[in-house]
Formats: structure tokens, sequence, C-alpha cells
């Protein structure tokens, strides 16, 4: 339950930030606040900032709700026990943390310029997976020690 | 059997998160609203104003030609002014190579492109817009974070610096002119394929992306062996 908790607020976090650099994108926040060195605007306006035309960011928006929408099924009574939201959890976040591998390397090593944004996002998918993993594991252990249980 | 745990708790951090992120965001969003709001430009002007070649340093003569694709508002391109730029002119256009034709191509996600595309194309009516091409990249970082009227001030302050007569500049950026122009501009890039900036067309050749001097005369040396032989 407390890493669907995680997952969760997670995916809120990064749904903000993802929702920030889409307003940005479609014109409704002026300029990014990233610093004068203006890193995630070089990033952003790369001819790597959409993926098979449509926007990075609209990936993250789809992936955050996703997620959270998983997250909060899987905290309800009917679900709590199930292992289901946890498999989906870990299957999206690992999507999303692949993704953000790819990213930040187009960072790294072809755009030469760092975007705050995409790296804390990198930061958040990567939590969320750890959580769905450590969440996956707690169900095996459950799982395991009810069939012990029930052994005796 | 323990009791379940209660989720009112959590749903009230959520809560807390998304009001915080609502509130950052509409924040964000009313602190751009400031940005230089301008009218569309009728279809009909920048069909009119579609034959303008954009602005052109080097010879006729030259082999190659690059169009440039740039935002004054965009760091890469920036980054590509100061830092390639400069052995571009000395080491390509100067030595009769390559004929550059810097073209508009302001981004609608930068809130002082305009201003400054039209403040360089004012310019450019006193035939400095390579002056404030050079002003407007190099003191980038000083106005990319100011409110529009901030900028627009900053950018007078280059026209003073390069010598214009500011009059003609201050009714020139009040009749916003060449706004058409910037469109058109901004059209037939888009009509190239251009999506981000800046992006170059090396002789019918689209490279998108700030490069550094020796890929690009790499490029451009081994094209005009192509065209030499």
């Amino acid at each position: 339950m407390t890493h669907r908790m995680v997952t969760a607020t997670l995916a809120l976090i990064g749904l903000i930030v993802a929702l920030y650099l889409s307003l940005w994108r479609v014109g409704l926040i002026g300029t990014l606040a990233c610093g004068a060195e203006g890193g995630c605007d070089t990033v952003q306006t790369s001819s790597y900032a959409a993926f098979l035309g449509i926007p990075v960011a609209f990936y993250g928006v789809a992936g955050y709700v996703a997620l959270l929408g998983v997250s909060l099924v899987g905290l309800q009574p009917r679900w709590i026990v199930r292992r289901e939201p946890t498999i989906a959890l870990a299957m999206l976040a690992g999507l999303g943390v692949a993704f953000s591998a790819y990213l930040t390397y187009l960072e790294a090593a072809v755009i030469h310029a760092w975007c705050g944004y995409c790296i804390l996002s990198a930061g958040i998918i990567t939590g969320i997976l750890v959580a769905a993993i450590v969440g996956f594991r707690d169900g095996q252990r459950r799982t395991e020690a009810n069939k012990a249980d029930s052994k005796s | 059997m323990a009791r379940p745990m209660s989720l009112k708790p959590f749903y009230a951090v959520l809560g807390g998160i998304a009001v915080v992120g609502a509130g950052w965001l509409a924040y964000s969003g009313r602190r751009s609203s400031g940005a230089a709001q301008l009218e569309p430009v009728p279809a009909e002007a920048v069909a009119a104003a579609d034959a303008f070649p954009g602005h052109v340093l080097g010879s006729d003569s030259a082999p190659i030609e690059v169009v440039e694709y740039a935002d004054f508002q965009c760091p890469a391109c920036a980054q590509f002014a100061i830092l390639t730029m400069h052995d571009v002119k000395e080491r390509l256009i100067q030595t009769g190579r390559v004929r550059w034709r810097f073209r508009d191509f302001p981004l609608e996600i930068h809130d002082k492109s305009q201003l400054a595309h039209h403040s360089a194309a004012c310019a450019g009516e006193q035939t400095q817009f390579w002056a404030m091409h050079d002003q407007l990249y190099y003191n980038q970082s000083r106005w990319y974070g100011e409110r529009p009227a901030a900028a627009g001030r900053m950018f007078r302050d280059f026209a003073r610096t390069i010598g214009l007569d500011v009059g003609a500049y201050d009714s020139c950026m009040e009749s916003s002119r060449y706004r058409a122009r910037i469109a058109a501009s901004a059209q037939q890039g888009i009509s190239q394929g251009v999506a981000s900036t800046p992006t170059f067309i090396i002789d019918g050749r689209r490279v998108a992306g700030s490069m550094a001097y020796d890929p690009l005369h790499h490029m451009i040396d081994s094209l005009i062996a192509l065209k030499q032989r």
C-alpha cells in the first residue's frame, strides 16, 4: 500500500513538471524559468524536443497521468491486495526510465545542454520504478508467507 | 486483524501538492502574460512580404549558400552566433566560399522573439542588421529573462550603441512594419521543413541544431569539392 502512495505522490509531482513544459510548449508560459544559461530552453527548442512529431513533454503528461491513475486505483479496497496495479506501475515506469535514459543521453552527448526539468523528471520516474519494484517484492514475500502459513 | 490504514492523510497531502502545483502553473502563466501579445499578421500581408530574401553576407558568386533559420531568443542560436559565426565570417564568407543568408524564425514559445526580430529589421533599415544581430545575441543572457517592455528598452540601447538614428528606430518599432516580413520568413522556413532553431539549409541540405566550426567547414569543403568535380 505504501509503495502505491509513494508512486502516486511522485507521479503527481512529475505530472506538474510535465504540464509546465507542455504549457510552455503551446505558448501559455512565455519564458522557461531555468536560469540565465538557458539550458532547458536549448534542450526544449532543439529538434529532439519532439518524438514522432509529438512534443516530449506531452508524453510525460500522458505517462504521469497513467501512473497516477494506476496508483490511485491500486489504493482502492478492491485492488489493494492485488498485484496487477504494481505490475502495471513497474511496466509503465520501466518504459519511462528507458525513455528518460535516451533523453538524458541526448542532452549529454548530442545537444550538450542540460534541462533541469528533464533531469528532475528522470529522477522522479526512477523513484517510481524503484517504489514499484519494492512493492512487487513485498507482494511476493507476502504471498510466500501466506502460503507457508496455510501449509502450517 | 489489523485495521486498514486510513487514506485521508495521504489524500490531503496529494491535494496539497496539487494545489501548490496548480498555483505554480497559474503564476508562471500570469508572469508571462506581460509578453508582447501581437495581433496575428493577415495572410495577405505575409504573402506580399514573401519576396524578402533574408539578410545576406558574402559574395553572389560564392559556390555555396547557407541559409540560417534562427530565433534571437534561442540560446542555441546565440551559442552559434558567439562561438562559430566569427570563424564562419573570417574563413568562409570573406574568402568567397560561402554566401550566408539569415532568415527570421521567431518561435512562438519565446515571448520576446518577435520584438527582437523586429528590432533587428529596423536596424537593417539603417543598414545595421548584422550589428544589431550581434548585439542581440551577445547580450541575450541580459535580456532573456526580462519582461518585454524592459527588453524593448535594452534593444533601444543597443540601437544607440551601434549608432542608429534612434528617432527613426523608434518610429520603425512603433509602426511594426516588418511583422509581415518576419512572419513570411518563418512560413518559408516551415515550408522547407524547419521545426527548430537554429536550422541550416546548406546548399539544399537541411541540418538542424547548432554547429561547431569544424563540422560546418568540413561539410562545406566536401560540397565545394563535389561541385568542382
